[in-house]
């Protein structure tokens, strides 16, 4: 079911367009070539470019095919989600490799976008189907839109931790034996540490703050749907922790000055806690909780 | 050591423990893992879902360590009351520093910033000092900020600073925090959380609380006139689920509303979600009675396991019905009940086959032609004084953050001089974040600053 809509067709075509990105984003590690780096930068654009337009074609189909009172934004189910994260990943992406210019950043934060957009390809549930009332929200909208840009902004952290720490021993000895001379090899191409370190900071600089959004949008929606805005519910919860953990993370930053492997260690750490708080409460913990009201 | 000493000493040490910063990071991480707990174990449940999901003995231990009701266990709120101790006083701690830039800029730079600073431009003419110190005056009034002169030791100084209201964006942040918990905690003590069940066309003035404990007065009557649940065609998904309440005060019809899930009525502070519903009491099931050798036809409309008396003896009760048996849509189920008494075998009868019960061939055929079901609203009912708070902490919680991370304060300050064969005119400056930005803006206001010295227009320069 849904796999006819012209909007599915077109995220296909996503999905091709940010695997070719990742592979030529990796390619560009390996070669070193500028040529390379800007096919893979023009593929990732490309494929945002079509998913922008399948987003709003799955908007349109929404209503073509629930009448106009039903028609609703594409954010209501698993499958809306999980790729509405990857072009939330793919657009915060494009947006700070054009202001910072680190183009092998993009190998390590495509596969999260690539791996996402196949899952909702291949096995979710893409079929439109009209909203249950307590989804009946406008809420709703702001509070997915907010959470997914707060989430791409940790995957994007994420990735850049793992490059920070596949690159940083062999840096470390780099340095020891021929001091601050260019390193040579495929680690010679991902950007310096120093850089990475930094890129981590400000990917969660962004992802923080829409965190806080999307929890505080999510209590408004919970009071004006049932009259609590907190009640502690497990997703409720795990959003709260994720929010501790990269509150951690800044504050060890901006005041103790911890930099370097340890907070790759806690980016990573929060990104686990985030896929978690996204995943892994809708698949293990939900049914444990019964939750007053509707 | 002296006694008051070593007094002074066990304060400090206690203040500094609260005010640092290793606290704060442990208190976070500790509270993400603990918190981890009430998400494993379901919160609130009866002793006997505890037992059998757990077994006694994991049982009795979950209630000693407060497991069962994790959020508001002794230990964790004593977790988030140390996380506020240590935000307040930080913040005092840390407040005269910030303080000092406002009630005491630095207007004079001291010769080490002015020769470390990375931020730096030098440049000399020939024109007279006031002109020059007029020329940087403007200049920095056109594109930065206005700046305040100190003459001092034969040299002027100018400086001049924009944004420093960000250094009180962590501050904001902070306070934030605990305006949100200020607001929970007037929430919790003066306002309360119930529920209501209202029969269609009846009305209440108590509620429940949630915990089922207190009957909680109200200032007025509420009555639910109707409640409209709707599916999606041909689906079993739900589409609407809808009340129109009305309030009554003294008796009078003051407001009126039609509620649905997302959007409740606001009345005298007390809120009334749509939250569930049910049967109220008994349907009522309309059916036609064909009596099959005469062919005579009645229709009856009974409530259900009522006893209906059709001819010759004969009655029928109606004892289950359905509104979607197996997708055949409505269904009932009767049995014949013979003038000796005897209890014939149940039937189902479908409202939209009604030839099936012909086909059956008894005494007599039944068709359905539908049921009434009334129902009770179901609603949830709080009322949250501190709620206004805790949004007016969240709004201070979104830009707090923002002003903490992407404004800075940025500083300029100039030395003017006559070193006997020129005016030279040194400039420095630097921001409190973001030292990269900063230094390209400097950049770009040094170019204006110089070609103002020279005095020619920047855009001749091309
Ligand atoms: C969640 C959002 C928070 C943000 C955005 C935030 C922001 C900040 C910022 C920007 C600073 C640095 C101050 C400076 O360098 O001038 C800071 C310091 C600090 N924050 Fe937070 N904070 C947050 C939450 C918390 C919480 C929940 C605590 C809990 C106790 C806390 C405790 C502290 C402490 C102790 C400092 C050190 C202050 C200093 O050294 O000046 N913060 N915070």
């Amino acid at each position: 079911m849904g796999s006819d809509l012209l909007s599915t067709q077109l995220s296909n075509l996503t999905t091709i367009a940010y695997f070719s990105a990742m592979v030529m984003y990796i390619a560009f590690i390996a070669t070193k070539s500028n040529k390379v780096a800007l096919v893979a930068t023009f593929s990732a654009l490309a494929g945002f470019l079509i998913q922008t337009g399948a987003i709003g074609m799955r908007w349109y189909e929404s209503y073509a095919l629930l009448g106009s009172e039903h028609g609703r934004a594409p954010m209501t189910n698993m499958y809306e989600s999980v790729v509405f994260f990857a072009w939330c990943i793919v657009g915060l992406y494009l947006a700070m490799e054009w202001k910072y210019k680190y183009r092998a950043v993009g190998a390590f934060v495509m596969p999260v976008a690539v791996w996402a957009m196949l899952w909702g390809q291949m096995s979710l549930n893409k079929s439109i189907d009209p909203l249950v009332p307590a989804l009946q929200s406008n809420w709703l909208t702001y509070h997915v839109i907010t959470c997914f840009i707060g989430y791409a902004g940790f995957a994007i952290a994420f990735g850049v931790s793992i490059m920070f720490l596949i690159k940083i021993g062999s840096e470390e000895r780099h340095m020891k034996e021929h001091g601050n001379t260019p390193m040579g090899g495929v680690l010679g191409m991902l950007p310096p540490t120093r850089v990475l370190d930094d890129y981590n900071y400000k990917a969660i600089m962004i992802g923080f703050p829409m965190l806080t959004l999307g929890i505080i949008t999510g209590a408004a929606w919970a009071f004006y749907a049932w009259g609590t805005y907190w009640s502690w519910d497990p997703k409720e919860t795990w959003s709260l922790i994720v929010w501790f953990i990269y509150a951690a993370f800044l504050h060890a930053r901006f005041t103790r000055g911890w930099a370097g492997r340890k907070a790759a260690w806690l980016s990573i750490l929060g990104f686990a806690a985030t896929m978690f708080c996204y995943l892994g409460v809708n698949l293990y913990l939900s049914g444990l909780h019964s939750y007053g009201g509707v | 050591m002296t006694e008051t000493q070593k007094k002074q000493d066990v304060t400090d040490r206690i203040w500094d423990f609260f005010c640092s910063l290793k606290l704060t990071i442990i208190l976070l991480l500790l509270l993400s893992v603990t918190s981890i707990i009430g998400t494993v174990i379901p919160q609130n449940a009866s002793a006997s879902e505890y037992i059998r999901r757990y077994g006694q003995s994991n049982y009795e231990l979950f209630v000693k360590l407060q497991f069962t009701d994790m959020y508001g266990s002794t230990w964790f709120v004593a977790l988030l009351g140390l996380f506020c101790v240590n935000l307040i006083c930080c913040s005092i701690k840390h407040f005269p520093r910030t303080w000092k830039f406002f009630r005491e800029p630095v207007k004079v730079p001291t010769s080490a910033t002015l020769s470390n600073s990375k931020n730096k431009l030098e440049i000399s003419s020939k024109d007279s000092m006031d002109e020059v110190v007029e020329r940087v005056q403007n200049s920095l009034k056109n594109d930065f900020a206005k700046t305040v002169r100190t003459d001092a030791d034969g040299k002027t100084y100018l400086f001049a600073q924009k944004g420093i209201y960000s250094r009180l964006g962590a501050y904001m942040t902070h306070i934030s925090i605990i305006v949100i918990l200020i607001g929970a905690i007037i929430g919790n003590v003066f306002g309360f959380k119930a529920y209501v069940n209202i029969p269609e066309g009846g009305s209440v003035t108590h509620v429940t609380s949630r915990d089922g404990s207190q009957r909680i007065p109200l200032d007025f009557e509420v009555r639910c006139d109707n409640f409209d649940v709707e599916f999606y065609p041909d689906t079993r998904r739900p589409m609407l689920y809808a009340s129109d309440l009305v309030i009554l005060k003294d008796g009078v019809e003051t407001y009126k509303k039609r509620i649905t899930v997302n959007d409740p009525l606001f009345y005298e502070g007390i809120i009334f979600y749509q939250s569930s519903y049910g049967p109220a009491g008994d349907a009522t099931i309309t059916f036609n009675a064909t009596d099959n050798q005469s062919g005579e036809t009645l229709e009856f409309s009974a409530p259900l396991r009522n006893r209906v008396q059709l001819a010759d003896g004969y009655s029928v009760i109606v004892t289950d019905f359905t509104d979607n048996d197996r997708n055949f849509g409505p269904a009932m189920r009767l049995h014949v009940i013979t003038p000796e008494g005897t209890h014939q075998n149940p039937v189902v009868v479908w409202q939209n086959f009604p030839e099936f019960d012909v086909r059956r061939g008894g005494q007599y055929s039944f068709a359905m032609l539908g049921f009434n079901q009334p129902y009770f609203t179901g609603l949830q009912v709080a009322k949250d004084p501190g709620v206004n708070v805790v949004w007016a902490g969240c709004i201070m919680l979104i830009i707090g953050p923002f002003i903490a991370f992407f404004m800075s304060h940025k500083r300029i300050w100039v030395c003017i001089e006559n070193n006997g064969k020129a005016i030279k005119v040194q400039v420095v400056g630097n921001a409190h974040r973001n030292q990269a930005g900063f230094a390209l803006a400097f950049d770009d206001l040094m170019q204006k600053v110089e070609a103002a010295v020279n005095n020619e227009s920047p855009t001749k320069e091309g």
